[in-house]
């Protein structure tokens, strides 16, 4: 081989190696659809947080490449950087240090002042066996069906907790709708309140909560872990972890741990969690017409949570003093999605009557709509793990 | 304080041991072959009596220095630890095939040659005679688990459990219902190092997809058993919260009662002093702030000239002609 041969060869070699030479229709989708997410992220302000992690991730995820060379720097292939970073979500310990961190952010006051909001966030996960339903009907296995109808719980971290645990293979499939259809709560939810509510229920005022006391935020996160956990042992991970950090918070002598938990190691893990999610989304895994049907099932599972809401608030109401009624734009944040559809209902509410402020009514069946999903993923995993 | 550290750590500790031991506890015996004349071979080509021990649990498991025998003597309470331990075979400490993975098998070889290596024990098992085999933990007296293989079992057979590690059902001690002989017939394979019960789907999964086909009765029992947590989160708060108001009226009534000073409401002019005194005695006493994170800090303002905070001096001077 003369010298002319051996560069030519080599370079044959390298042009083997680069994404234009293993580039195929399906990664310029995939690219296509991350640029999108990120657009929608920084454009139009879409849950940026979780948008730009999971775009760019599909954009790092999607650089074709040979699979046979044995580069190790694919998301599936063993012992490469990504798939070290992966096995957070693989193995289903990301969700839960999330959820450690919305624990210590969040503020279960409105629950606790007025505790009969958190039969909305239960009567909101029927989203999720209503999706159940109609993916068996679509002929995807009950554990299939379990791991997509959990998109309505609205949360990304029970989402991909319950998928890594029940159908792996469906994982990115499912976490990106999770996080895409959260990211549309603005787009999605304000119809479905307006069709099942009359002006009139829109224009209910709510009497202010009560003042809680510290001892009871002390106590709800130790109750609720003892009784939820008691009932739906398989939710720990995600309930241990939830009420954990809220105990962080209230407690008053851990603030340093608190604030740990509620923002590095949030930030931490959300960059990880996004980011990897974003490249698990590989062209060849994600394009499937089986991702077509979870996008729908998905988008289904969104509406029948918030509708069912609204609905329970309705129904609630009938049985409920006068001078206790709920205003039923409230309804819709039992999908938790936690602030998102609170404020939704709030900015709704204001429409309707600008003094009208329903933020911490709605951030009551917001709260319970997150230990909702975590107890309805724990009954899924009981049931079909 | 250095009591208290030895305390903990001493708590620490215990708590530590208690789980090893207890995760050992959980060893089974699973499968026995007492006369091996054509089934599974050794490293050494060689055919002799196999032990198979199953990790019941859902965590990986060192089985190093626990005790494998057949020797009925050492159940006799009289013995010392060491006199027991000299009658057993003790698994070696130090080599890493002695973790055993999460619901998974280890096969020793019952051929009274421990020099081969780990898994190969220093007794034999006698065909055409019951022959009782034991594992004890590191302590020599820990009983974990025990058969009694039974003299009928003929060349080639395994006694085996009917599902990997169960030995009880419902709570119940099954004892040697537990078990069965196989003969490698069709439905009665024998199994070393692999499972006894081999599962190619999730029970749980087919008996959904069988009985459950369009997903009612799931949605049924899980809405209940989600809208029973909720609401018994709820009754729970409710309860709570009504206690808590019970408390805090009562503290209230106690507090006016007792305060028999008069107030006199002077209308005038009140300083920023009283003000910030007003808000911290409310703070103090009503709690009234409790639900925010408030910290109230009074600090005094001040404004004291220096050259070196003036604007002037900052400022771009012209030059002067």
């Amino acid at each position: 081989m003369d010298f002319g041969d051996f560069l030519l060869s080599n370079l044959q070699q390298f042009w083997n190696l680069t994404g234009f030479h293993n580039a195929t229709w399906r990664h310029f989708v995939m690219l296509a659809v991350g640029l999108f997410f990120i657009w929608l992220a920084i454009k139009k302000n879409f849950e940026p947080m979780l948008l730009v992690p999971i775009g760019f991730g599909m954009l790092i995820g999607n650089i074709p490449f040979d699979t046979t060379a044995g580069l190790e720097v694919g998301i599936y292939e063993e012992g490469s950087v990504l798939n070290i970073l992966y096995n957070g979500v693989s193995a289903g310990w990301y969700p839960p240090l999330i959820f450690l961190g919305i624990g210590a952010m969040t503020d279960f006051s409105a629950l606790i002042a007025n505790p009969k909001l958190m039969l909305i966030g239960a009567a909101a996960q029927f989203g999720i066996f209503g999706a159940y339903m109609v993916a068996l009907l679509l002929g995807f296995a009950p554990d299939q069906a379990g791991a997509i109808a959990i998109i309505g719980g609205a949360d990304g971290p029970t989402a991909i907790f319950l998928s890594s645990k029940l159908a792996p293979n469906l994982m990115g499939a499912i976490a990106v709708s999770a996080y895409s259809y959260m990211a549309l709560v603005p787009v999605i939810q304000p119809p479905i309140m307006r069709l099942f509510t009359t002006k009139k229920e829109r224009l209910i005022k709510m009497k202010p909560a009560r003042a809680v006391s510290q001892n009871e935020k002390i106590i709800f996160p130790i109750v609720g872990l003892l009784l939820t956990c008691f009932v739906v042992p398989s939710g720990i991970p995600l309930l241990g972890m939830l009420f954990f950090g809220n105990l962080l918070r209230e407690c008053g002598v851990c603030n340093r741990l608190a604030k740990t938990a509620s923002n590095a190691l949030t930030d931490i893990v959300t960059i990880l969690l996004g980011m990897t999610v974003g490249a698990s989304t590989q062209a060849s895994e994600f394009l499937t017409p089986q991702t077509v049907g979870i996008f729908a099932l998905g988008f289904m599972a969104f509406i029948i949570a918030s509708s069912s809401g609204v609905l329970f608030v309705k129904l609630f109401n009938l049985v409920l003093p006068k001078s206790k009624k709920i205003n039923p734009l409230i309804g819709n944040a039992g999908v938790s999605a936690v602030p998102m559809s609170a404020r939704i209902s709030n900015n709704l509410g204001l429409e309707y009557d600008p003094s009208n402020y329903l933020l911490m009514h709605a951030m009551g069946p917001n709260v319970a709509g997150v230990i909702g999903s975590a107890v309805a993923a724990g009954v899924l995993l009981g049931f079909l793990a | 304080m250095k009591q208290k550290l030895m305390l903990l750590l001493l708590a620490v500790a215990v708590g530590a041991a208690a789980i090893s031991a207890q995760s050992r506890r959980n060893l089974r015996i699973n499968e026995v072959m007492v006369q091996n004349d054509s089934n599974f071979v050794d490293d050494y080509g060689h055919h002799t009596a196999w032990i198979e021990l199953f990790n019941t649990t859902h965590a990986p498991l060192n089985i190093a220095s626990v005790f494998l025998t057949n020797n009925r003597a050492t159940l006799d309470e009289n013995l010392s630890s060491k006199e027991r331990k000299a009658m057993m075979y003790a698994v070696p400490l130090g080599d890493v095939l002695t973790k055993i993975p999460k619901r998974q098998h280890v096969v020793f070889w019952a051929d009274g040659r421990p020099t081969l290596g780990t898994f190969h024990t220093n007794f034999t098992l006698q065909p055409g005679q019951d022959n009782w085999i034991a594992i004890f933990d590191g302590d020599g007296h820990t009983l974990i688990d025990s058969v009694t293989v039974p003299a009928t079992l003929g060349p080639d057979q395994s006694f085996a459990r009917i599902e990997d590690g169960v030995d009880s059902e419902d709570g119940v001690k099954l004892g040697i219902e537990a078990w069965e002989i196989r003969d490698d017939s069709e439905g009665l394979p024998v199994t070393p190092s692999s499972n006894n019960k081999i599962r190619e789907t999730n029970d749980k999964i087919d008996m959904f997809a069988e009985k459950d086909k369009n997903g009612v009765a799931m949605a049924i029992m899980a809405m209940g058993i989600v809208f029973s947590a909720l609401l018994l989160l709820c009754i729970c708060f409710y309860i709570i919260s009504k206690i808590g108001e019970r408390v805090s009226s009562r503290n209230k009534t106690k507090t006016l009662s007792s305060s028999e000073t008069e107030i006199h409401v002077e209308k005038g002019h009140d300083s920023g002093e009283e003000i910030a005194a007003i808000a911290m005695a409310l703070h103090e006493h009503l709690n009234a702030h409790d639900s925010e994170n408030t910290v109230l800090t009074i600090n005094k303002v001040k404004r004291a000239y220096s050259p070196w905070s003036s604007k002037i001096y900052g400022l771009r001077q012209l030059p002067q002609k």
